[in-house]
Formats: structure tokens, C-alpha cells, sequence
């Protein structure tokens, strides 16, 4: 009982490993707002920027909040409830497409993106 | 027979602790887990009503993208400051852990002022959470004046998150000498994922909304 009880002041990770994630999440940044003024559609800007924005998130939560050196069921516990709950609220999307040709006399947009 | 037992049970090993983490940590995660799902309606809310509305996309180059640029670098660092803290915790030096932490939180302490001065340009421009400004209505005709609610609403939100965990930070930093390494550990938890916040905000608020002209 005693082996699982105590606690070690253990923190993974040495300040090089730290300090690369960091580097790579400003690259990310320093990336979307580059993207920010490449005329892109607006649906490839989207995609992008929140794939660059997953990767970022999971930068952070691995290596800064320590996830990925806790134990494989404390994660299992948290990620996917909150993945699924996430993936949950697009169900209100079709709506909003639907809700916009609902609207009448809608003028055009003065410059569509 | 006791061996299948053990296979079975052998990741949570029946221990006190099932995660190997205390309660407080576990219940810190908890929250965040909430949190996140907070943060996720109030931006599903905002996609929502962008895709079914008229939007403005009007933020200049300066200041709107250069502040909310280094304000995201800003956050960025004080995310490695904390980590530094964290580490220090371990190696149980409590007095370099303070600094990290007080350096963390006065980088949290210039995001809020920065962020208050972007706030104030566009508040001088005209907007309001339910009113956009002359210019815009003109430039995007039939835009919506929710653009102003989910701008204040969400980043407000998130301004209040960082606020609150800026005094978190200063009262740990003041007892750190009475707290665990794990205490430590779980302040840095809270303002990782106040700056994993931002990671969505920013792009979703400001990239996409910028202004092609300007």
C-alpha cells in the first residue's frame, strides 16, 4: 500500500524540451498570422488555422500541463469525454446555413472574402 | 488466479490513488475539462452566428493584429515561466519557484493591459456588444451587430479567466512556502489552459476577421 501512497516530487521534462515546444508554438503562431494575409477561402483558412490550433492545444497539454507523463488512464479519462462533447455541438451547424436563407432582403456583401 | 487479478487491475494497481494523482490535481482537471467545454459553446456560438449572418472582417494590421500578435506572445511566455516555476517546485527550490511564478503572473498582468488598450481602439471606433459603427455598417452592409457580443463576450471571458488566474498566481507565490510541490503544480495546470484558450481565440476572433485592405 505503502509503494502506490507516496509521493515523489517528480516533474518530467528538462528545460531544453520545454523550451523547443515553446520555439515550435510561436512558429505556429508566427504561421497563422502569415496565413491571416494570404487571400485564401475562407473554408481552406478555417481548416488550416484550427488544424495549426489542435496542434498547438496538444503542444501545450502534453508537454506544459505534463499530460503525456501521467499515467495512460488519467488521460484516457480526460481527452476523449471532452473530444466527443466538442464534436458534439457541430450537430447545430446545419441550422445556422439553413438560417441564414431564412433572412430576407439580405444585401450582398460589399467584398466576399 | 492472483496473478490474472493483477494483470487486470495491474494500470490502477488498487492503490489510493488510481491516476497517481492527489484529488486536488484530479479535481483541477475536472474543472478544466468544464472549462474547455465552456470555451467550446461560447466559440461553436460564435461560428454559429457567423455562418448565418452578414460579418464584418475589419481588423487593421495596427494596432488590432500587431497587439493581439504580441499578446499571444506575451501569454506564450508566460506559459514557459510557469513551466520554469514547476520546476523548480520540484527541485524544491521554493524561492526561484516564486520568482517564476510572480514573473508569470506579471506577464498575465501586461496581457490584460495590453488587451485592454486593443479593447479601448475598437470601443473609440464606434463598437459597442450590440451596435457596430458607422464605417462598418457602410463598408459591410447588413453586417450584424452581434459581431460586438461575441467579440466582448468571448475574449471578455477569457480576459476574466486570465484575471482570476493572475491572483491565483500572486497567492501561491506568496505561499509557496506552505504548499505542496503539487499545489504548485495545479496553479500551472489553471494558467496552461488559460493560455491553450487563447490558442483558439486568437485565430478564431482575430485571424479570420482581418481586415485585407488594411
Amino acid at each position: 500500500m505503502s509503494a502506490h501512497a507516496e509521493s515523489e516530487e517528480h516533474f518530467a521534462g528538462s528545460k531544453r524540451l520545454f523550451l523547443s515546444v515553446w520555439i515550435w508554438l510561436l512558429l505556429l503562431t508566427g504561421f497563422e498570422v502569415f496565413l491571416g494575409y494570404v487571400q485564401l477561402p475562407v473554408v481552406y483558412m478555417l481548416v488550416i488555422l484550427m488544424g495549426a490550433s489542435i496542434v498547438k492545444a496538444a503542444l501545450i497539454v502534453a508537454y506544459f500541463m505534463h499530460l503525456r507523463f501521467e499515467r495512460l488512464n488519467l488521460v484516457l479519462t480526460i481527452v476523449p469525454a471532452v473530444v466527443v462533447c466538442i464534436c458534439l455541438l457541430l450537430v447545430f451547424f446545419p441550422d445556422s446555413f439553413r438560417a441564414k436563407h431564412l433572412r430576407y432582403g439580405l444585401p450582398a456583401a460589399a467584398d466576399k472574402p | 488466479m492472483a496473478t490474472e487479478a493483477q494483470a487486470l487491475t495491474g494500470d490502477w494497481g488498487g492503490g489510493v490513488h488510481p491516476y497517481r494523482v492527489g484529488h486536488r490535481k484530479l479535481g483541477m482537471w475536472l474543472f478544466i475539462m468544464s472549462d474547455s467545454l465552456t470555451f467550446s459553446a461560447l466559440l461553436m456560438g460564435y461560428a454559429y452566428l457567423r455562418a448565418s449572418n452578414v460579418w464584418p472582417t475589419p481588423f487593421k494590421f495596427y494596432p488590432s493584429i500587431v497587439f493581439s500578435s504580441v499578446m499571444t506572445l506575451v501569454l506564450l511566455s508566460s506559459s514557459l515561466t510557469m513551466v520554469m516555476a514547476v520546476s523548480a517546485s520540484a527541485r524544491r527550490d521554493k524561492s526561484r519557484a516564486r520568482m517564476w511564478i510572480i514573473a508569470t503572473a506579471l506577464l498575465g498582468a501586461t496581457f490584460i493591459v495590453l488587451h485592454s488598450i486593443e479593447w479601448s481602439h475598437l470601443i473609440g471606433e464606434g463598437l459597442r456588444p450590440f451596435q457596430l459603427p458607422a464605417e462598418w455598417i457602410e463598408r459591410w452592409p447588413g453586417s450584424t451587430p452581434l459581431f460586438g457580443a461575441t467579440f466582448f463576450g468571448i475574449t471578455g471571458m477569457h480576459m476574466f479567466h486570465v484575471f482570476t488566474g493572475c491572483i491565483y498566481l500572486f497567492v501561491v507565490a506568496a505561499r509557496v512556502n506552505n504548499l505542496k510541490h503539487e499545489d504548485v503544480e495545479i496553479s500551472g495546470l489553471y494558467w496552461h489552459f488559460v493560455d491553450l484558450v487563447w490558442m483558439f481565440v486568437f485565430p478564431m476572433i482575430y485571424l479570420l476577421s482581418i481586415d485585407p485592405r488594411k
